[in-house]
């Protein structure tokens, strides 16, 4: 029982960080209906923004206000990123089909990846610790003070998405947004400024995902994004892509799937495991779990 | 009657001029004539990348659906045609003792890519079947986590080498070889595609929903297109291993599969002459910038992005190589339509 509660908490630490990746998938293939593969990629930046500020504060010791200061940081940084890749990239092939789209996302993600490789080096760095490290035992479950963190501020951020998407102006023509763009743009929603704001939005949250898994598994390297990425997109499409909510749920599901596989059963279906889920989706459920069956229209 | 004769004729010529080729490249039939070893490599696996292109435009360019896991299909062709002739090798060729050296060999590189197109074709069912009933882009996805999941998982297999990689296969594929899969794969491609299945697969790519309204069941061309498609890549993938001797799980990797998209983008998706030149295009631009190596995939990457905001339909576009230099200067030729 304590083995299995305690793989359930490294299960949601792990899921949290795949869920925060899955809400940039879903709110992009909300309003634009495009896997952005370059989303993981995004994520490895952040981590890397993550990675180069908290060297710059290295010195003084690990503390809070560090910790805090590196995380808006990347996340600033990542906005404007997500910014510049919606306006160079997607934008002007954003009236052309969908394979046109899917085509440049995968450009962009390799892009990243290489450019990645040649700016950042390729071989791994490791993440200084920004915050002061303890250990908790409750009930026989160890908690690392990491786990604590990422945990709370994931459901932090995801409730201050969920307050924004729900409450805001901003917010709010997001949702008309991905109801019916065209619809939208007549009722006078300027489109543009609002994809670009869910490219930024999503792409903060990547961020946030990069410090974070930081702090958790100190490696990171150029190429992180993609398997991370790939869990959080099936994530994404588990939870009904398009749905924020789902994407959460999506998340920590497939997090703790994966380390319930690696603790139960075997390391090397680690990363199989997600992928089998994704095909028993697709058979079973192609709408999700919280998804709505949409008929597609002329 | 008529028509099947001259077909025949072509079909003979072709392979004889093929047989005159490779035994001019490799030296046997003028005496201090050959073809540099790394040039012919370099054509060789050109020929492959054709095979590759060639089959992955018939899903992607065609049908319009999106597989980004070839070289998965890819690594089933080569492991298992290469599993057929180490294995099984020795008592084919003992079975076989009847025919002559050349031909127990032929026969015996026939028999293991049919094994491993069967697999391929086999796997692309098992992945087609689920993807292929969604509209979208699930296909991408379940493509490029199948074609991670079959290369750990044939790392894994300790029979065909795992991690050392699988050496000691013989070398049956040659020049010759392989020019005839390729052209057979383009035969097949073009047959198929101006059938009326093929008609079907392009009515799909054009808009599934009127398709689907004009009893097109929609879900069994797919399949069959992408089934075709991992078979012919499985092929390529046979000739690839028979022909360097040695197979890694490496040469499988993601960059491959988004190598043969690169090809056939560049080219024209839904063009067949287009991933054709795609193909060459591609790896002269590759082995003309080796010592740039490392900037390679931010260039191609780079390019994939321009092509994409510039011209979507790549050089040729939909068109055949004849078409787009014949028609363009008589009459203007409709601009192709998008691909959706």
């Amino acid at each position: 029982m304590t083995t299995f509660l305690q793989q359930l908490v490294n299960g949601l630490s792990l899921g949290s960080i795949y869920a925060l990746i899955a809400l940039g998938y879903t709110m992009v293939y909300g309003v634009l209906r495009l896997i952005n593969f370059a989303h993981g990629d995004v994520y490895m930046v952040g981590a890397y923004v993550g990675y180069y500020l908290s060297r710059k504060l290295q010195g003084k010791e690990p503390s809070l206000p560090n910790a805090i200061l590196v995380m808006m940081g990347a996340m600033a940084a990542c906005a404007i990123f997500g910014l510049i890749i919606e306006r160079l990239a997607y934008r002007p092939v954003r009236k052309a089909s969908r394979l046109t789209l899917l085509i440049t996302a995968i450009g962009v993600s390799l892009f990243i990846e290489n450019a990645a490789q040649l700016v950042f080096g390729a071989d791994p760095k490791f993440f200084p610790s920004l915050a002061p490290r303890a250990d908790f035992i409750v009930a026989g479950v160890r908690l690392t003070s990491e786990q604590i963190t990422v945990i709370a501020v994931s459901f932090l951020l995801m409730i201050l998405l969920r307050f924004f998407i729900q409450k805001t102006r901003t917010g709010k023509a997001m949702r008309a947004v991905s109801f019916n763009l065209d619809a939208a743009k007549l009722m006078g929603i300027s489109t543009d400024r609002i994809i670009a704001t869910t490219f930024a939005v999503g792409s903060a949250l990547a961020a946030a995902a990069g410090v974070l898994i930081g702090m958790q598994i100190p490696k990171i390297d150029p190429l992180m994004g993609i398997l991370y990425g790939l869990k959080a997109f099936v994530a994404a499409v588990l939870g009904g892509i398009g749905n924020v909510p789902g994407a959460v749920l999506g998340g920590l599901l497939i997090g703790t799937s994966e380390v319930m596989v690696v603790g139960y059963l075997s390391s090397t279906y680690r990363d199989a495991i997600a992928f089998g889920i994704l095909i028993l989706v697709l058979i079973l459920r192609p709408q999700g779990i919280l998804g709505r069956v949409t008929k597609e229209k002329v | 009657m008529k028509s099947g004769l001259r077909t025949g004729l072509v079909a003979a010529g072709t392979v004889a001029l093929l047989l005159v080729l490779n035994s001019l490249f490799t030296g046997s039939l003028v005496s201090g004539v050959a073809m540099p070893p790394y040039i012919l490599q370099v054509i060789c696996l050109a020929g492959i990348n054709i095979i590759l292109a060639v089959s992955l435009n018939l899903i992607n360019g065609f049908t319009g659906q999106f597989s980004i896991g070839h070289a998965g299909f890819m690594a089933i062709g080569a492991y298992a045609s290469a599993y057929v002739t180490v294995a099984w090798g020795d008592r084919f060729r003992g079975a076989t003792s009847f025919l002559p050296e050349f031909a127990r060999d032929g026969a015996l590189l026939l028999f293991s890519l049919a094994v491993g197109a069967l697999l391929a074709a086999i796997a692309g069912f098992f992945v087609g079947v689920p993807s292929l009933r969604l509209r979208g882009d699930y296909l991408a996805i379940v493509t490029l986590g199948f074609g991670e999941i079959i290369r750990v998982f044939i790392l894994n297999i300790d029979a065909v080498g795992g991690a050392r990689g699988y050496s000691g296969i013989p070398k049956l594929a040659n020049f010759f070889w392989i020019y005839l899969f390729a052209a057979i794969t383009v035969v097949v491609v073009s047959r198929t595609v101006k059938s009326s299945f093929g008609r079907t697969l392009i009515a799909i790519r054009e808009d599934e929903i009127a398709a689907e309204a004009m009893g097109v069941d929609t879900t069994r061309s797919k399949v069959i297109s992408f089934v075709l498609s991992s078979a012919l890549a499985g092929i390529g993938g046979g000739l690839f291993g028979h022909y360097l001797m040695y197979l890694h799980t490496n040469s499988f990797t993601f960059i491959k599969s988004i190598e043969i998209i690169i090809m056939i983008v560049i080219g024209g998706l839904g063009s067949i002459t287009g991933s054709v030149l795609g193909a060459m295009l591609f790896i002269a631009l590759t082995e003309g910038l080796r010592e740039f190596s490392q900037y390679r995939m931010v260039l191609f990457s780079l390019l994939l992005i321009i092509i994409m905001i510039v011209r979507p339909q790549g050089i040729l576009g939909h068109l055949e190589f004849r078409q787009f230099f014949g028609r363009r200067r008589r009459l203007d030729a409709p601009t192709p339509p998008a691909i959706t």
